[in-house]
């Protein structure tokens, strides 16, 4: 890594003259110079980025590439488990590695609203930074846009990811067969009730904190050591509920997964029972659902289990037929069930 | 989970539906009054261990499903203006009125907000002076406490910008209307155990004489559901209807009387229109004259209206238990979550949404 500052969680702001983000900051002029220069330049310093052209320019591994992008738009910026900014970088490394590939670099675009405090600001910089140290990637172009208070959310971000692709065939739902184990990566639904819980300032004994985490050395451990993986899905939004429909949907295929398997926390579990919520419909942003072939099944679970990420994977059910895309639920009391993707937003329902 | 996962035990459930399958020797049509069970049985798959004599049909007992068509577009005219801040619990949000939903109007700039409970509305109205906070007040007699409390302290507080769009109803009006309906198939009830948690069972014991059926209170996790069936079935057997409560770790006789007292001091019992189903009579709670003042359909001059409900949805006779989801020619193509054409595919509680979320393919599943 090319980073000349300490990491330190309270790195102290380099701007100190202006304690907000005004629009002269995104206006091409002096101060946005020096926002780019003090902040951004300072904190994701590395060669590429250093030489400061419209474009970076590295070299390319030989093979295959994989690239993605996501925008990030949580309220609030920060909450128990993570910020806006670590998310960034899990997320986007998280989609490259569900494609079998190793994350190399990462753009961020920054949409800031006028007014955002810039010790805010800084504090996401430094998430992402220390982030991207830690999921050995570096952040080598981006772009910064300010707009006007109350035409944005204080912040959004983008990243975009390319990674060099080490699986040797294909990552895809199309790959996934009858007789192909589900393995899930963790308990599940942390990430959407830890951000429910503080938007709606829910109390609970203490608090949920969000799963958000990298998966990518987990799949990396998995095709090292030569796990047939069909197809891989992080657990984002509509949760494993989405996930497993839209690959069923996908590959043509029936899949049966057992809910008693199914890792929930206690805490997450009681939360979605008070808000009528599915546990199987939250968001995770460091869960994944893999589908092995059946006979690296068990020796999957147990790769995954040495990382502290995913000490808690294990197999909830598995792909039982070809032609009628259905994902069945076999309920905690021995009956069976569609489970279905959410319908649009979770809404609490009201008794 | 504590007090719940005691309730969804496998071995328990099987053994639980063995008895009533060596109980049942004839035909028996159960109806569960509240969505709550509706979406408990789908989702469980409890109705797969019950014999297939057994008919359970799903009640009228969600108030988002029953809740008008007028009183939702009043509801989308008020939360449209730019001064009211809108506030309703969440899944009234998705409701179709007959353009738009809540969703919608919030899209357009509407301050629509998902509260969860009634008194947070209260605080918003005082933290927002200036603005005209609505709540919009649904429900059985399960939420009826919390809505009257809302206006007890709004009274109390002495707010000014702070009304209710009210539109709650009544469980055993709806029982009576079902049961005297010629058309009636309902041969025993599974009472709302939470329902009764407030008002108790002290109403029920008539309407089981009367019309000679049996009503068990049963709660909401398989292993109520299955007892509560269980029950029902060992009444039709032998000839009796009684009046049974299953969810005695929840309800008394007599229910929560000082919640029952605050009912009556804010509300009175008015006729009310159900969605699907039409007006019963005596079956709603509207504001008292005392706290008139507080009634939202008065405040913002939400002109009465009469509103058709779409041909083609049978979602009427779904909720009088005359028709199966899935028996409706508009289910699961022309009539889903995401474009309902009745209140019943609309609610998480509705009886439609619950057959399309769980039970699409019936046979698939097996």
């Amino acid at each position: 890594m090319h980073l000349k500052r300490e990491l330190s969680p309270s790195c102290p702001l380099p701007l100190q003259q202006y304690p907000h983000v005004l629009m002269a900051h995104g206006g091409g002029g002096k101060l946005m110079h020096q926002l780019l220069e003090n902040v951004f330049g300072q904190a994701f310093s590395n060669p590429i980025l250093d030489a400061r052209h419209d474009a970076a320019q590295f070299a390319v591994p030989p093979g295959r590439l994989a690239m993605t992008t996501d925008s990030y738009v949580v309220r609030p910026l920060f909450f128990p488990g993570g910020d806006i900014g670590s998310m960034a970088v899990h997320g986007t490394v998280n989609d490259l590695a569900m494609a079998g590939a190793r994350p190399l670099y990462l753009s961020s675009g920054f949409i800031i609203e006028e007014g955002l405090p810039m010790e805010t600001l800084w504090r996401v910089v430094c998430s992402m930074r220390d982030t991207a140290h830690r999921c050995g990637v570096q952040i080598i172009t981006g772009d910064t846009k300010v707009v006007d208070k109350g035409k944005g959310d204080g912040l959004f971000l983008n990243t975009t990811g390319i990674g060099v692709v080490e699986a040797s065939s294909a990552i895809a739902p199309q790959n996934v067969q009858p007789g192909d184990v589900v393995l899930v990566s963790g308990d599940l639904g942390r990430h959407g009730m830890a951000i429910m819980a503080v938007r709606e300032g829910l109390q609970f004994e203490s608090a949920i904190e969000s799963d958000s985490a990298p998966v990518h050395e987990i799949v990396l451990d998995l095709l090292e050591s030569g796990i047939e993986i069909h197809c891989l899905r992080d657990l984002t939004r509509g949760g494993l509920a989405s996930a497993l429909n839209e690959i069923a949907e996908a590959a043509r295929v029936r899949m049966l997964v057992e809910e008693k398997l199914i890792p929930v926390r206690e805490d997450v579990h009681a939360a979605c029972e008070m808000l009528g919520l599915d546990a199987l419909h939250v968001a995770n942003e460091g869960r994944f659902v893999a589908f092995v072939a059946d006979r690296d099944a068990a020796r999957a679970v147990d790769i995954m289990r040495r990382h502290e990420v995913s000490a808690g994977a294990i197999a909830v059910g598995r792909v039982t037929g070809q032609h009628e895309p259905l994902v069945v639920l076999k309920s905690r009391i021995g009956a069976s069930r569609i489970l279905d993707m959410p319908s649009g937003e979770q809404l609490p329902r009201i008794c | 989970m504590k007090f719940l996962d005691e309730y969804r035990d496998a071995d328990l459930a099987q053994r639980i539906a063995r008895e009533i399958h060596r109980a049942t020797t004839r035909p028996w049509s159960i109806m569960e009054v509240c969505g709550g069970q509706t979406h408990a049985i789908v989702k469980f798959g409890i109705d797969e261990l019950l014999p297939k004599s057994l008919t359970l049909i799903h009640g009228p007992g969600c108030p988002v499903c029953v809740t008008p068509l007028e009183i939702i577009d009043r509801a989308l005219e008020i939360a449209a203006k730019p001064e009211v801040i809108f506030t309703s619990f969440g899944d009234m949000l998705r409701v179709p009125g007959s353009t738009t939903d809540l969703l919608s109007v919030k899209a357009q700039g509407g301050d629509v907000r998902i509260v969860y409970s009634p008194l947070d509305a209260v605080k918003l109205a005082e933290q927002n002076p200036a603005k005209e906070v609505v709540f919009f007040g649904v429900g059985f007699e399960t939420t009826a406490p919390a809505t009257a409390m809302a206006v007890f302290q709004a009274a109390q507080k002495g707010l000014r910008n702070f009304s209710m769009l009210i539109s709650h109803v009544l469980v055993p009006p709806a029982i009576e209307a079902l049961m005297s309906s010629p058309n009636c198939r309902v041969q025993a009830f599974l009472a709302a155990g939470h329902v009764c948690t407030v008002m108790g069972y002290e109403e029920y014991p008539p309407l089981a004489a009367k019309y000679r059926v049996p009503i068990v209170v049963t709660g909401f996790e398989p292993l109520d559901i299955l007892q509560g069936v269980l029950s029902c079935v060992q009444q039709l057997e032998s000839g009796r209807a009684e009046v049974e409560n299953q969810y005695a770790r929840s309800v008394r006789r007599e229910g929560n009387r000082p919640a029952q007292e605050l009912i009556k001091a804010v509300f009175q019992v008015v006729p009310r229109k159900w969605r699907g189903v039409g007006e019963i009579p005596q079956s709603g709670l509207g504001l008292r004259a005392a706290y008139a003042t507080f009634d939202a359909e008065k405040r913002f001059g939400v002109a009465e209206r009469a509103v058709e409900e779409p041909a083609e949805c049978l979602s009427g006779l779904v909720l009088q238990g005359l028709k199966k989801p899935h028996e409706c020619p508009a289910f699961g193509t022309r009539c889903t979550p995401e474009h309902p054409l009745g209140a019943t595919m609309v609610s998480s509680e509705g009886a439609c949404a619950a057959y399309y979320r769980y039970r699409r393919q019936p046979a698939a599943t097996t």
